[in-house]
């Protein structure tokens, strides 16, 4: 396992496309050094043979019938977009 | 009876009057309302009450539906078409549900009227409902106390009778434990058992929807309603639901309870122990056998919870980007600065950190020394609670080590906040079913702060839980006790 304190709280910010503030990154970087310290006691499980659960129950191949059916109008749709027109979302420019 | 005493009815106990007609839905919705008027200043349990479109429900609701003309509180992170659907967080501030959640969608078949939106931790992120983006929700018992979370709105107006029913979620504890500090009951369904579609995604493993009521009955009557396959949640599983009033009435006898021994941890505050002490007695004495089980791996939930927990939660709460709904920061510079600082302004303090730990622990380099030795140690724990239901058809242990704690006591400090999910999340992890039930008071400066007793069990095998909560309950007095507000 890596050093576990070493959280790069700026870097990782980045990554998730989520501003900080300096006062947000600095107590961050405290209170999850203090979460990843007390996460340390992982390391004591021997996990050699076992298998990852990314479920709790597996449930696997759900098929359904690909049948056309109503659901929203694009004027539902787009009923809690921030900024809309013509029946479409406007986001902030891509590309120049 | 007299309508003052009306908001204190049980589901159960409201149903015969409604059916026989002598009471309207219209008429139970209003003393409802006065209640809610009369009481939710002091507690906050409440985001949004839409009483004009629950009382056009009203006026044609069917009373010999199953929950026919009852009104349900919903946590404001479930859709409710036409309702804003918040999550307690500014980045939905002002979302409107454009469709029922399939829970909704099952209540209102039921009879049911979803009539407001409950406060929670935002986006069911905290263990006090501190987190809220807008206000503070106040224990009725204590008002200066927290009422648990993440759906403290939900149990705060049950304990007040400010709610006949309500619907809450669980990722780790988010029912269980402020059912626990409120004195009512609270239902974590196996994981699969109720539809996700329509909730907001906190951790898509682990959340589960469920009922938060006055009493194990009302809670049964609650899950015959919501629960089963659902082809929009292909991991609702596709088994057949019992009748869960059917289980209730029978007795004790031949039940086996597992007590762990990891459970009795250092830090249980000895009210709580002398509580669970006393309710094992009661079942023991009810017929059940009360027999020593461990899980070894409980030491190890909270640390792989949360990182599982948060590394589901930041692919999830990606999708709030303030494109298609919500938010968006005002004259973005670029994509990216749009990103950031929607995101910046949007999310409270707790959420960010949460989506900063799960970015890191699902980020290069730190995947299998984090994530995937997580998964691995849910794993074990899984096996551990299989292998003591081999032996036992309940686990039964305390809901929260500790009462209700003061407002402001654990927010400086997440990982205290983090330790309030010690007994209930590895029920997550395991994907069973757990029950919290009113087992006594804590007496704390002259006050009295209500204990809650777990029953865990196997994995669909919610009926069990209900016939030993309910034998419980019916032998005690605890479920009847009332705050003074």
């Amino acid at each position: 396992m890596a050093e576990t304190s070493e959280i790069d709280v700026a870097y990782v910010a980045k990554l998730a496309r989520l501003n900080l503030s300096d006062e947000e990154t600095r107590l961050f970087q405290k209170q999850l050094g203090d979460v990843l310290k007390y996460a340390e006691k992982l390391r004591e499980v021997d996990v050699s043979d076992v298998e990852a659960a990314a479920h709790a129950i597996p449930v696997f191949n759900v098929f359904r019938e690909d049948e056309p059916r109503d659901w929203f109008t694009a004027e539902e749709a787009l009923s809690n977009a921030p900024r809309k027109a013509n029946n479409l979302f406007i986001v902030t420019k891509v590309v120049e | 009876m007299s309508r003052p005493d009306l908001p204190a009815l049980t589901i159960a106990e409201l149903q015969p009057l409604l059916r026989r007609r002598e009471i309207s839905p219209r008429e139970v919705l209003d003393v409802l309302r006065t209640r809610i008027a009369d009481v939710d200043g002091k507690i906050d349990a409440y985001l949004s009450i839409d009483f004009d479109a629950a009382a056009k429900e009203a006026e044609k609701a069917d009373v010999d539906l199953p929950l026919g003309g009852v009104p349900i509180a919903i946590k404001d992170i479930i859709n409710v078409a036409g309702q804003p659907c918040t999550c307690a967080s500014k980045i939905l501030r002002n979302y409107r549900a454009p469709y029922d959640a399939t829970v909704i969608r099952r209540l209102r078949a039921a009879g049911a009227i979803p009539f407001g939106k409950t406060n929670m931790d935002e986006f069911a992120m905290g263990s006090s409902t501190e987190n809220s983006s807008v206000k503070l929700t106040r224990n009725p018992w204590e008002l200066a106390r927290v009422p648990g979370g993440s759906s403290g709105g939900s149990a705060a107006a049950i304990a007040a009778d400010a709610a006949f029913g309500a619907l809450g979620t669980d990722t780790g504890g988010s029912i269980r434990q402020p059912a626990s500090l409120t004195g009512v009951v609270g239902l974590k369904p196996s994981y699969g058992r109720v539809s996700r579609f329509g909730l907001v995604a906190f951790a898509s493993s682990l959340d589960q929807v469920g009922p938060l009521t006055k009493t194990v009955r009302d809670s049964a009557l609650i899950m015959n309603a919501i629960a089963g396959a659902d082809p929009q949640d292909s991991t609702c599983l596709n088994e057949p639901v019992p009748d869960y009033l059917e289980a209730l009435d029978r007795d004790l006898k031949g039940i086996r309870l597992g007590l762990p021994k990891e459970y009795m941890i250092e830090g249980i505050d000895p009210q709580v122990k002398a509580a669970i002490d006393a309710a094992i007695k009661q079942l023991q004495s009810l017929g059940a056998e009360v027999v020593e089980v461990s899980l070894p791996h409980t030491d190890y939930g909270i640390a792989a919870y949360y990182f599982l927990a948060t590394a589901e939660a930041s692919a999830n709460l990606a999708r709030f980007d303030g494109v298609r709904y919500g938010y968006r920061a005002e004259n973005p510079r670029d994509m990216l600065d749009h990103y950031g600082r929607t995101r910046e302004e949007g999310f409270g303090q707790e959420v960010k950190r949460r989506i900063i730990l799960g970015t890191y622990v699902l980020s290069s380099g730190y995947y299998d020394a984090y994530y995937l030795r997580a998964q691995k140690v849910r794993e074990l724990i899984r096996q551990d609670f299989a292998r003591a239901f081999e032996k036992v058809d309940a686990i039964v242990c305390p809901t929260s080590p500790v009462p209700a704690f003061k407002l402001g006591e654990r927010t400086a400090d997440p990982l205290q906040m983090y330790l309030a999910d010690v007994f209930t999340s590895t029920g997550n992890l395991a994907g069973i079913c757990g029950i919290s039930v009113p087992c006594g008071f804590a007496q704390v400066n002259g006050k009295q702060l209500p204990i809650g007793l777990q029953l865990l069990g196997k994995a669909l095998d919610e009926a069990r839980i209900f016939q030993i909560a309910h034998a419980y309950e019916q032998s005690t007095d605890w479920h009847k006790a009332r705050p003074k507000l």
